[in-house]
């Protein structure tokens, strides 16, 4: 069974909502889109105050550089444009919408017929890449990089593999894996799309072994309908975490190893996908839907009815939960993602954004940090990091702020998996402590190229 | 006897021309420093904080001779040592002092455990960077105080301690030496190297909210909410407003206290003025004079008959 090679570890599964069907979350009162919802420049309102807008209408077109647009998913009246504050507890620009009634753009498609690539005609490659963009699609799986970017592969570089990451590594999420069952013809289109839009005759779906159904009916179909979708595999993954990320997955699924930053997948001839934007690419191309609704799991152990949520973006939290059961009484932490990368929301008038891929309620006993106690260097972290860093070496250097040292032990290159903080039986806040020097590093690396550019 | 005769003539000689070798060398590839940056760097306070600006007190040494050969010390200061450390670097330098005002850390957030309540709580690692990287802190605030200390770990002085009851960083006036290490290390930028003032008095508005008046209204109940009263009641155009933030220019202030009076929030508090007191009641010297001498700091706000008791709590 393939797997990736380096570190790794068993966090319980707790996948208590993979067995609930995707349900259409109610449309909220008021709807809040950040402009902000991806890596990279925010988007620029275009609406004001009192606008009329429909579903799929624009709200914000793509800043400057590496950014996407920003669509409305609810009809009605723009309340205000203003700094609201998102998830990572920071002010932003947003705009909010009063919802009226639910009226889409004439544009959309808003059938559920399955459309072929034999429907779509001659649709060039180009074309393919454009919808995309114009589409607003981000990394679904949490990075929320730009899709159409990521489609665009920079010279002397050539797509020779596209990696469909169905992995859903993440303890407790199932929103990916619901959408293979429900959707899984919809998903081998929009991996066509994928292939046509880089030219790229094979593709992969990694999946982990602790989804049997999704490869069963993945494969089966493959298998039925082989003609009809040609170079496409599904790979059974062993499971381990953070088998879905980037990097892991390339590893696992073609064995090839992406070299430190600023080497990307594609350097290796790889791009990777998540299930989830590829099935947005899929509506964005066929149907002309612009990135409006994600998948979204609300779990917990607690909470009443664990639920995969079809929501449109800008729903407040607080519904979903409500929807889901209501907010159990020991609640202790709400996360925003999954428990080992997602982070604590501070509010829950918090809205989904493209990259919410779960919400977690957790209980007050299990969210608590344990006691912090002195390093005893058993070099579990080392063991487990999946990059083959050393984060006590890493975070020791961060406390004694030496940076140039965190810079020579290749701080730039950890994918804040949490691994190693997961794993300390002394409960050090590695993974704080490594961000730290991870984002300081970063800066510094940047003035640097900014300085060597003015000389 | 022969041997020894030469062994001793041999190393004897090698010495010879090992010495003259030396000798010529050291001449040759001496190296000249001014011996005025010794004399200099005798006098600094050895502290090596770097609060003036350069690596070291030797390297602030030599930036004085340098200054000196160019005619003027302007801009130069050792916070550390304050003007009686500069006059005599001056002396040696044969040089005139540039006078200059003592400067004092000032932590302005007011965001007391009463003011502004918690709303979340972090368990990672205790640090303010930490916390600001990953968050907006425990309280509503995003602008404010975030409390783990990270200004008391930089204080070389021992000038900056947490009030475990305010959740909040204190100055001691008498050790802050205004080396702006604090105010590097917070994340923040609350932390302010100001004017320490007359006799120590300060007007300081203890505020860092940049938010509209009213989520700052919401967040913290001391927060500055942008309500230009300040400025309208100052005479001497010393207030300003921006990113509705107010400011007070220690240059320009008077120390009227008048936009203390009138701050509706209680954003704006004056330390180390003696409690306001009736003018009829005969002057109590005795607090007046310690919260003069004392100065720890500790404001003297509007509700004057607890003032000095308050002041004395704290200390």
């Amino acid at each position: 069974m393939k797997t990736f090679h380096i570190g790794g570890v068993h966090p319980a599964e707790n996948k208590l909502s993979a067995a609930e069907p995707i349900r259409t979350a109610a449309i909220p009162k008021q709807a809040v889109f950040s402009m902000f919802q991806h890596i990279g420049a925010p988007a620029v309102p275009v609406v004001k105050k009192g606008d009329e807008v429909k579903v799929g209408t624009l709200l914000g077109e793509a800043g400057k550089g590496l950014s996407v647009p920003v669509f409305s998913s609810v009809s009605g009246k723009v309340n205000k444009v203003d700094a609201v504050l998102d998830s990572s507890g920071t002010r932003r620009m947003a705009v909010i919408v009063d919802v009226e009634g639910d009226e889409w753009e004439d544009s959309i498609d808003r059938s559920d017929k399955l459309v072929t690539m034999k429907d779509l005609g001659g649709i060039t490659a180009e074309e393919v890449v454009n919808r995309i963009k114009a589409a607003g699609i981000v990394g679904m799986g949490g990075a929320t990089f730009p899709t159409g970017i990521k489609l665009m592969p920079p010279p002397g570089t050539k797509a020779e593999a596209i990696i469909v990451n169905a992995v859903e590594c993440e303890p407790y999420l199932t929103a990916d894996h619901r959408l293979m069952l429900e959707k899984p013809e919809q998903i081998l289109v929009g991996i066509q799309l994928i292939k046509h839009a880089v030219n790229c005759p094979k593709a992969y779906i990694g999946i982990e072994m602790n989804k049997p159904d999704a490869i069963k009916l993945l494969t089966d179909l493959l298998k039925e309908k082989a003609a009809q979708y040609p170079g496409i595999e599904v790979v059974p993954l062993k499971v381990k975490y953070p088998q879905g990320g980037e990097k892991q997955l390339i590893d696992a699924v073609i064995g090839r190893q992406v070299p430190a930053p600023p080497a990307l997948p594609i350097n290796v001839g790889a791009i990777v996908q998540n299930v989830g934007t590829v099935y947005a690419i899929y509506e964005a191309v066929t149907k002309h839907k612009p990135l409006i609704e994600r998948i979204i799991t609300v779990t917990g152990k607690s909470v009443k009815n664990p639920s995969n949520f079809l929501a449109r973006i800008g729903t407040p939290m607080q519904q979903l939960i409500d929807e889901a059961g209501g907010l159990p009484e020991d609640t202790g932490k709400i996360i925003g993602g999954g428990p080992m990368m997602g982070r604590a929301l501070m509010s829950l008038e918090v809205p989904v954004t493209k990259g919410s891929s779960g919400l977690l309620l957790m209980a007050e006993k299990e969210s608590r940090r344990g006691e912090v106690s002195p390093c005893i260097r058993c070099a579990k972290c080392v063991s487990a990091c999946p990059m083959g860093l050393e984060p006590y070496l890493l975070a020791s250097y961060t406390r004694l702020k030496d940076w140039d040292g965190c810079e020579k032990n290749d701080v730039t290159s950890c994918i804040e998996c949490g691994s190693c903080a997961f794993t300390c039986p002394s409960n050090r806040p590695l993974l704080d402590n490594i961000r730290v020097a991870k984002q300081t590093v970063m800066g510094i690396i940047k003035a640097r190229h900014m300085e060597a550019i003015k000389k | 006897m022969n041997v020894i005769l030469i062994a001793v003539i041999v190393l004897g000689s090698i010495g010879l021309v090992a010495a003259l070798i030396l000798f010529f060398a050291a001449k040759k590839f001496a190296v000249h420093e001014d011996e005025r940056i010794g004399q200099v760097q005798e006098v600094l306070p050895g502290a090596n904080c770097g609060g003036c600006g350069f690596p070291g007190c030797s390297g602030f040494a030599g930036a004085c001779v340098k200054a000196a050969d160019k005619g003027s010390l302007e801009g130069l200061l050792c916070p550390v040592g304050g003007q009686p450390v500069m006059e005599k670097v001056a002396d040696i330098l044969g040089m005139k002092a540039e006078a200059s005002a003592p400067k004092v850390a000032v932590v302005r957030c007011n965001g007391t455990c009463e003011s502004r309540p918690r709303i979340a709580e972090f368990d990672g690692a205790q640090s303010c960077r930490v916390q600001n990287m990953l968050g907006s802190g425990e309280t509503a605030c995003v602008y404010g105080c975030l409390g783990c200390g990270d200004c008391v770990a930089a204080c070389q002085f021992d000038a900056i301690r947490m009030n475990p009851e305010m959740g909040l960083p204190e100055v001691d006036d008498e050790k802050c030496t205004a080396c702006g290490a604090c105010s590097k290390a917070c994340p923040r930028g609350i932390i302010e190297i100001r004017l320490k003032g007359l006799k120590n008095r300060r007007v300081v508005v203890l505020c860092n909210n940049k938010d509209k008046g009213a989520q700052t209204r919401k967040a913290c109940s001391v927060g500055c909410i942008a309500c230009q009263k300040c400025v309208k009641v100052c005479k001497f155009e010393a207030i300003t407003v921006e990113a509705n933030l107010a400011y007070i220019d220690a240059e320009k202030c008077k120390l009227c206290r008048k936009c203390e009076e009138e701050c509706p929030q209680n954003a704006i508090l004056a330390f180390n003025f003696p409690p306001r007191k009736p003018k009829v009641e005969a002057p109590a010297s005795a607090p007046v004079a310690s919260s003069d001498s004392v100065s720890d700091s500790s404001p003297v706000g509007k509700p004057a008959a607890p003032a000095a008791g308050a002041s004395q709590a704290q200390a």
